[in-house]
Parts: structure tokens; sequence; C-alpha cells
């Protein structure tokens, strides 16, 4: 075993530090791992290297070779050791490279990870944590690009969460380490080393729980509704449509699975539009989801149908074509004209 | 970890594929694959016949099995096909959905699994009912996942027997993780350390998830038996649809020991298992165990193993049989006589009929059911269908529905 580290969290920086979103989970991975030794990481190129994006830079260095595993590269061990390693009572985050990546480990997600606790009535609690860098936006060739959080919101007994800043980037990293579910941590790669996302991060404040969706810009027009990195786009959208005096009111979703619709439903009774905007293909998707719970519970409030704006249904094309295919400011505004047109 | 020179050298083109031997004439004649005899290298204790088998190399893993010690043995295997049995029937009478027969591979279950410490951790598949008892999990309690009652409730801490897990080869990494576990707490390194076994089957070994757990145990010296029951069949298709090599051969490729064991003789499976994991305590695990056997049953009670598999095998694995050469030795050298024999059949009796009468009485479970442990945490979505469903029910209260 490593020995004990001189805690970084609580240092000189003290409790509030100016952080972006990769530096956020990094330092609330580091924060989950001083506070209890069962908390381990593994992933492919998560030690010396610190991970392709640098987000667990530092940690192995600090906390041994026990404690951050540089693992084969196969994901389907990647899951289903770290299920293992959770039955005898380990809390296992694993780094998932790409969202592209996952799949080799779908089947121990699916089959195990989500149904070990229902199998069992509860005997066998399963507290691992996956990391999922995901979305478009960095150029990149395929199967490194893509939004397949649908597929995993499908499956009874897997929590799912995006966050979209600093702050959540923390504190969602530490609230599903902490969580006695397995939680799918979506995280937004192109905003992880954002400088202009930098935000001071409180590490003492109390957040919000897991799984509550949040409203991040007030408004009363119209309702936009998104989650990881396509709040950033509906906040500028949301901007860009205040100067031409139109007030969008923007819900960043957070809890993918299960869904706090709630302040949806809320926003909807007063603004009477909905759009919900994600990167993500639009058949059988989240924004399928969301459109259909809003019609079922804001009937007689709706004064345009639920509108989305997302990724197509199609694979994620060549990255010289994702500017195309990636929910932008314009589309977004697009869609808005449209709702409010009807 | 073990020398190398331990190991067994696979020789490439020494023999038909997945086997150790050639046929015979008169095999090939039969129309028989050469799956009766495991080969050179297959480690045996007691034969066929009942006669006690020398081995420098295992023996003294056996002595302190003496005539009382294989009296438990014999009526460990012979209450677990009894209930074998007795489910099978209940199959058939529509009181199980589905049953999943171990009979023939009695030996491979019982001696592997009484080799287990209360410390070790086991992880089955979903045919590992003899390894069930040795831990303690009795028939009642894992009946329910036939019965489509339950998934299979059992304290598996208590008894160091995790849950069944029916997706092919996905234990085998849980159970490489668990291992890994026991490591980085530091539970291994002398004979107090703690081991895991893991259950899977021939067809098991061509899945991507048993390769990974060969990978991973290797690379993270993890304290982990894998415990190949090779009953010859993956429901239809046979051992050389997964393997030109003789599976045991396979663990070299990833750098620990694999070896071949007699799977019908309870004596061999035992010290072999003793040994492999004495081998984790001691940390130089993994280890591959292949328990050469034959599934005499079919593969699930929906199986119909005649339009795949001839007779004359089924004949040939008959003489084999796990029980039989217990019997024979037990009798021939005065470790038991016919009263105990009659007396243990008795136990048989009564214990399937014990479990004949909990399973007629088994009560469906209740509709909640449906929505409980999905999560360690409620959802409060869940817990919004789960009351518009029981308050659905509920206007049928008093009627017929």
């Amino acid at each position: 075993m490593a020995a004990p580290v001189k805690s970084k969290v609580d240092g000189a920086a003290g409790a509030v530090q100016n952080l972006t979103i990769g530096k956020a989970i990094n330092l609330a991975l580091r924060s989950a791992m001083e506070a209890d030794d069962k908390v381990i990481i593994l992933g492919e190129d998560v030690g010396k290297l610190g991970g392709v994006f640098r987000i667990t830079d530092g940690l192995q260095k600090d906390f041994g070779e026990q404690r951050v595993l540089d693992t084969p590269l196969a994901e389907s061990g990647i899951i289903g050791t770290a299920v293992g390693l959770a039955v005898r009572g380990f809390r296992p985050v694993c780094e998932i490279q790409f969202e592209g990546f996952i799949f080799p480990g779908f089947d121990q997600i699916v089959s195990q990870v989500a149904k070990l606790h229902y199998r069992t009535q509860g005997r066998v609690k399963v507290p691992i944590v996956i990391r999922v860098p995901f979305g478009g936006g960095i150029g990149a060739v395929e199967h490194h690009s893509e939004s397949p959080e649908s597929l995993f919101a499908h499956v009874a007994g897997l929590k799912v969460v995006s966050c979209s800043n600093a702050v959540d980037a923390y504190w969602m990293t530490r609230q599903a380490i902490e969580s006695d579910d397995p939680v799918l941590l979506f995280e937004p790669k192109r905003l992880y080393h954002s400088g202009n996302l930098r935000t001071e991060v409180d590490t003492t404040a109390k957040p919000d729980p897991l799984h509550v969706s949040r409203v991040v810009r007030p408004g009363d027009a119209a309702t936009l509704v998104a989650y990881g990195p396509s709040v950033k786009v509906c906040l500028d959208a949301a901007t860009a449509a205040q100067e031409e005096g139109t007030s969008l009111e923007v819900i960043d979703l957070r809890t993918l699975s299960p869904l706090d619709l709630n302040p949806v439903f809320e926003s909807v009774r007063r603004t009477g539009r909905l759009i919900a905007v994600s990167e993500a293909p639009s058949e059988s998707s989240l924004t399928s989801e969301i459109a259909m719970r809003v019609q079922q519970e804001c009937f007689y409030s709706l004064e345009a149908p639920v509108l989305r704006v997302t990724g197509f249904d199609t694979p994620y094309p060549p990255a010289k074509l994702e500017e195309d295919y990636l929910p932008d400011l314009d589309r977004v505004l697009h869609t808005v004209d449209r709702s409010l047109a009807w | 970890m073990s020398s190398p020179e331990q190991w067994t050298h696979p020789e490439p083109g020494a023999g038909p594929a997945a086997t150790a031997a050639e046929p015979t004439p008169e095999q090939v004649i039969a129309g028989l694959r050469a799956t009766t005899e495991g080969g050179a290298d297959l480690t045996q204790l007691l034969t066929p016949e009942g006669e006690r088998v020398a081995s420098a190399r295992f023996d003294p893993y056996v002595t302190d099995i003496d005539a009382e010690a294989l009296r438990n043995l014999y009526r460990d295997m012979v209450l677990v096909r009894r209930a074998d049995r007795e489910s099978n029937a209940m199959q058939r009478q529509g009181q199980l959905g589905i049953w999943v027969p171990l009979l023939g591979q009695e030996a491979a279950q019982i001696g592997s699994g009484r080799a287990l410490r209360p410390s070790d951790m086991a992880f089955p598949s979903y045919r590992e009912h003899g390894v069930a008892w040795t831990r303690g999990v009795d028939f009642r309690e894992l009946i329910g996942i036939f019965r489509c009652s339950d998934h299979g409730g059992w304290d598996f801490q208590h008894h160091g027997f995790h849950p069944y897990t029916i997706v092919i080869g996905n234990q085998v990494l849980n159970a490489t993780g668990y291992a890994m576990g026991q490591k980085f707490e530091g539970k291994v390194g002398d004979d107090n350390g703690e081991a895991t076994i893991v259950y899977f089957g021939d067809g098991a070994t061509s899945q991507g998830d048993v390769h990974e757990g060969f990978v991973w145990s290797a690379v993270y010296d993890a304290p982990v038996v894998f415990f190949c029951q090779n009953n010859q069949w993956a429901i239809s298709e046979p051992t050389e649809r997964q393997s030109r090599l003789p599976l045991y051969q396979r663990a070299r490729g990833y750098g620990f020991p694999g070896i071949r064991v007699d799977g019908n003789d309870v004596l061999a499976c035992l010290a072999v298992t003793r040994w492999a994991l004495d081998e984790c305590r001691h940390g130089n695990g993994p280890v591959l165990i292949e328990a050469f056997t034959y599934r005499m049953d079919a593969h699930t009670t929906t199986d119909d193993p005649t339009r795949y598999r001839l007779s004359d095998e089924l004949e040939e694995w008959k003489l084999k049989d796990p029980i039989e050469r217990v019997r024979a030795h037990l009798a021939r050298g005065g470790g038991a006589d016919q009263e105990f024999f009659d007396k243990i059949d008795a136990e048989a009796d009564s214990f399937a009929a014990e479990l004949r009468d909990f399973v007629f009485n088994m009560p469906d479970p209740p509709p909640e059911r449906i929505f409980e442990n999905v999560y360690a945490e409620p959802s409060p979505v869940l817990e919004a269908q789960r009351r518009e469903y029981l308050s659905y029910l509920e206007g049928f209260a008093g009627s017929e529905h």
C-alpha cells in the first residue's frame, strides 16, 4: 500500500478553488480517495499518463498502483473485475477512455452491474462509478465523439448523470462514488479544459442532491432543456435571444436516470413551450422520453408541440461535418422561432 | 510462481481437436468422438473400477481422507444426485419452469467444493448445485430460480457462494476482480491466505470474458482458481467447436499452470483443487483446472440431446460414473457395508421428499416484488410506477381477477 499522503484537497488553496471541469473531477477523485481507502480507480492509461484527458493526473503517484490501476486493454475486463471488487467491498471508479469504446463492457454493465442488486434482493451492492467522456466537437476520428447515454438510461438498475459545469463535475463525482448504486457519469469531453468555464468550486458548500434537475437561467417565453455539453449551447442561445427581447428559461437536466422532470413540468406550465437539446440521435432517445412525459403532464399548458434539436439519426459523421451535426446556437434559435410561431 | 517445467507443453498436431487421444479404430467405427479418455495428462486417484492410484504429487493433499471422509463425500454425491433427479422430475410435472441437471458432474462439484474453506469465495455459473451444497446453500434456497419465483437471494457472504450467473463467462471476470480484492487487502501469502474459485464450462472458454479473466488474473497475480468443468458439450456443440487444443493447455499461453483432472474422480478433484487453492493462498495464483467429465443429461430440461449425440458415448461414460467408483472402492476396502449404502439411499429419499414438499408449497411472490431492490437508493420514477400499478390492482380487490 502507498504511504498516507498529505492532503492536497484542503491545503493552501483552501476550500474554494477556481477550476475547469477536468480539474474539478480530478480534485473530486482525489478527495474521494482520501476520504475512503476503498475507492480505487481502474482504466486504461489512468496511471502514469493520468488518462488520455489527464483527468486522473497525479493520482497514481500519490495513491500507488493498487489504488490507481493501469489495466489491460479490455473494457469488459475493467467493468467485470470492478463488479468483483465491489462485491468484495471496494468502490471502483472505472474510466472508459472514450464513449465509443464502452461497448465491449456493455454486457457486464447490463447483465451484472445493473442487475446484481435486484437479482440478490438487495444482498449485493454494486457501488461502481463508470466515467465516460462523451460528445463531439473535438475534431476526432470515428468512435471518439458519440452520445450513447440513452442506451444506459434505458437499463433498469443503472443511474446515469451528466455534468455541464465545474461545480457539478466536482460534486456529482463525489456523490456518484458515495452512492450505493452503480452510476454512469457522462462527462462533456470538449469542455474538460475550457478556460472560460473555470468556476469557483467550494468543496465545503452543501451541494444539490445528485438526482435533481435545475433551472440555470430563468425566462418566460420558452423552456430549453439540455444536459452535458448542450447546456452551454442553450445558455449561449438564451443570451443571444435576450438581446432580441426573447426571454428563454434553461434547465440543466443533470440526472438522466432517474429523470427529474418536475422542474421541466413547472417551467412548461409557465412558458407553454419546450425545446429539448441533445447531441444524441433523436429516435428512441432521452429527448423522446422528455417529450412524452411533458405531453402527459402538461397537456393543457402546451402552446406548441415539444420540439427538439439533436444529432441526426446517423452514425457520427467525419469530423469535418460535425458542425452541421451538432446542435448549435443557430439551430436552437431557429427551433425556438418555430415554437414561438405556433 | 510455479516452475514452468511442471507445466504441460502443448504439442500441435498431437491429436484431434480438444482431446488428448486419437480415437481408436473401434471408436471411429462406433462414430465416437475421442472424448471418453482424458489422455496421458489426466490426474486420477480413483479409477472407474474403484482402484486407488498412487500419485506422488497429489496424495499429500488427501492424507486426511480416511474411510469416514470418503463416506461423507459419497453421501454428498448421492444426495445431490437425488435432489437433481427429483428437480428434473418436478420440472416434468410442471412444478419448475426449467431445470439444469448436473447428472454426471457430482465428483467435479463435490470434490472441488469440499476443497474450499469458509473464508474462500466461489463464483458459480448456473449448474453448480453440488458446489452450492458444499457451501451450505440448500437446494431449497436455489430452487426458486428454477421455480421462477426469484433470481436467487441466498446470503452470499455468509456462504462464500456468489449468486448464480447465467450469462456465459461473466462470472469469470467478476471472480477475478474479487480475487484482486483479496490480494489488495493483503489476504494472500501464507497457509492462511484466501482464495477464489470460479466455475465455468467448456463452452464458456470461447467467451471474451474468460480470456480477459485469464489475462487480468495473470497480470495481477490474482488468487483465483479457474475451474472448468469440461462436460464435452455446450448444449449441442462439442468441445472441438470451442478449441483445437485440450483446454487445460491454454493456461500456458497466459503464463500460469493448467492441469487436467478426472472430473469423475471425487478424490482427484479434491486433491487437485486443494493444490490449486494452496497455490493461490501463497500468492502463486492463478491456476486453471480442467475437470474432464460428462454431462449425462440434457443441457436443460428444454434440450434434446438425442438430436446431436450418440448413445454409445453416453454408455461409455456410464462406465465412469463418479458415484459408483467410490461405492466400489468403499465396499471392496471394507470402508462401508450394505447397511451404510442403504442408510444413505434412505436419507436421499427423504431429502428428495422434503424438497418436493417444499417446492409444491412454494408461494408465488407478491406483485410488489417486481419493484423491490432495483436500486439501493429509491428512484422516484420507479416509486411512481409502483404506486400506480398497485393502486390499479387494488381496483380488482374482491373480484376474480
